[in-house]
């Protein structure tokens, strides 16, 4: 981690095949490694992006599927939605003065009494958890790789994103 | 227009918006927020609410193809989120207080500039090979990339990381005030004023613009300006654009993105100056 033992190892040649890794390595001050621990490291590396695009893929997924089920219970619930020409204007539903869950207990409320749009607004709010899921599990391999800066960067981009929800009045 | 034909037609505008924003690392909120204003006449407000969805669909969808393929900088983007999620939230603050004019005239102007911007650095594409920017080389913002159109793998190195910052804080508050992933403003924050190579900051830019949306969507959340059937059709309708936006991504060249960007930023531009100079 210290500077006096990047210099010190600086001077050690890359092994074949992880040679471009080590390189970029002797500049930084990361952990200094083996080439056997720079190939096991970024392996895990490799196996952290890996599962993290596999988590985005399943939120994303999963929002998308709520969206879609609770699009199909709006429908289903107000026959008057689903002609495909007539008097009943898309306008109502978006105008300033339309009605929809806006606050987790109004969310929970629409849920209970299963109302379309509350489903719909339960996805929404599941894909907005997928970017804040990817820069927590970002402060795990940080720390993981014990890089400390980096660390503490990802915790406070972490922790603004908790925030807002809470200095919006949630 | 009933709620089943606005749906079905909203959802299909999405999919082209999605394909050509995650093409030109945008989050498909330029297309999305003219798109519901001008065709729909729907409130500006509550646009900028669904567009913000529509920004997180396309970052995590396509996030979830860039980083397997290493052309993401986790390590710059989540640096440079420290400026960006900052000017987000001070951004959902602020357009309680602006009118919905200010914020068309915004609008064109942004995407005016970033045109510009765009277009004047096309040829701009060497990678830097030494770095003397402290602040880079102690959180080891550097990195490599296989460029498939090239076919070689490309080391970069990372410059002016304080001009980023600062313009990835404007890029973090226009986001939040325009419901848009501000990739407009953060592609040429890092290719210009940072040198990552183009494809780089695009990738980057996806990445980031979900984590910079999350930011100010909890506050559109809770002030009422996430309308479910509008955010539905859109949040839909674009991740399916951009999965497929991802994927022919790495096939183009530098010059064909920069192009197709100039040209869409400058239509949708005098759109919107228009819609707000004379309303």
């Amino acid at each position: 981690m210290t500077s006096e033992r990047t210099d010190a190892t600086a001077g050690q040649e890359p092994a074949e095949g992880a040679g471009e890794r080590i390189e970029v390595q002797a500049t930084s001050r990361r952990r200094q490694l083996t080439p056997e621990q720079a190939a096991a490291m970024e392996e895990k590396i490799r196996k952290v992006e890996i599962a993290i695009s596999l988590v985005l893929r399943i939120g994303v997924s999963v929002s998308v599927i709520v969206v879609a089920t609770g699009l199909g219970i709006m429908f289903a619930h107000h026959s008057h939605y689903t002609s495909i020409t007539g008097g009943y204007s898309y306008s109502h539903l978006t105008s300033r003065s339309t009605v929809f869950p806006h606050s987790f207990s109004q969310l929970g409320t629409g849920l209970a009494s299963g109302e379309g749009r509350a489903v719909v607004v339960l996805g929404v709010l599941l894909l907005i958890l997928t970017p804040i899921l990817r820069v927590a599990v970002g402060v795990l391999s940080f720390l993981y790789e014990e890089d400390i800066p980096m660390a503490i960067v990802t915790t406070y981009v972490l922790a603004v994103l908790i925030g807002s929800f809470f200095l919006a009045g949630a | 227009m009933t709620p089943l034909d606005f749906v079905v037609s909203l959802a299909l505008v999405s999919v082209a918006a999605g394909v050509l924003g995650s093409l030109i690392g945008l989050g498909g909120g330029v297309i999305i927020v003219p798109a519901l204003t001008l065709l729909y006449g729907v409130d500006i407000r509550l646009a900028i609410g669904a567009s913000i969805v529509s920004v997180i669909a396309t970052s995590s969808g396509a996030a979830a193809a860039y980083v397997r393929e290493k052309m993401t900088n986790l390590r710059a983007g989540m640096f440079l989120e420290i400026a960006t999620t900052t000017g987000a939230v001070s951004g959902a603050y602020l357009t309680t207080v602006l009118p919905a004019r200010f914020l068309y005239v915004l609008f064109g102007l942004v995407l005016g500039y970033s045109s510009i911007a765009t277009f004047r650095k096309r040829h701009a594409d060497q990678p830097l090979l030494v770095s003397n920017d402290r602040i880079a080389n102690y959180f080891d913002l550097h990195g490599s990339y296989y460029d498939t159109a090239e076919r070689k793998e490309i080391t970069y190195k990372v410059v002016g990381t304080k001009p980023g910052l600062v313009l990835m804080y404007v890029a973090g508050l226009v986001s939040a005030l325009l419901g848009i992933g501000s990739g407009a403003l953060k592609v040429p924050a890092m290719d210009s004023a940072m040198h990552l190579p183009m494809k780089v900051s695009t990738a980057t830019s996806n990445f980031m613009i979900g984590v910079t949306a999350a930011a100010s969507a909890g506050v559109y959340f809770i002030r009422g300006q996430i309308d479910p059937i509008i955010a539905a059709p859109v949040a839909a309708g674009v991740l399916l654009g951009a999965t497929f936006g991802a994927r022919v991504l790495g096939k183009i060249t530098s010059r064909t993105v920069r192009m197709i960007f100039v040209v869409v930023l400058v239509a949708i531009s005098l759109e919107m100056l228009q819609k707000g100079v004379f309303p």
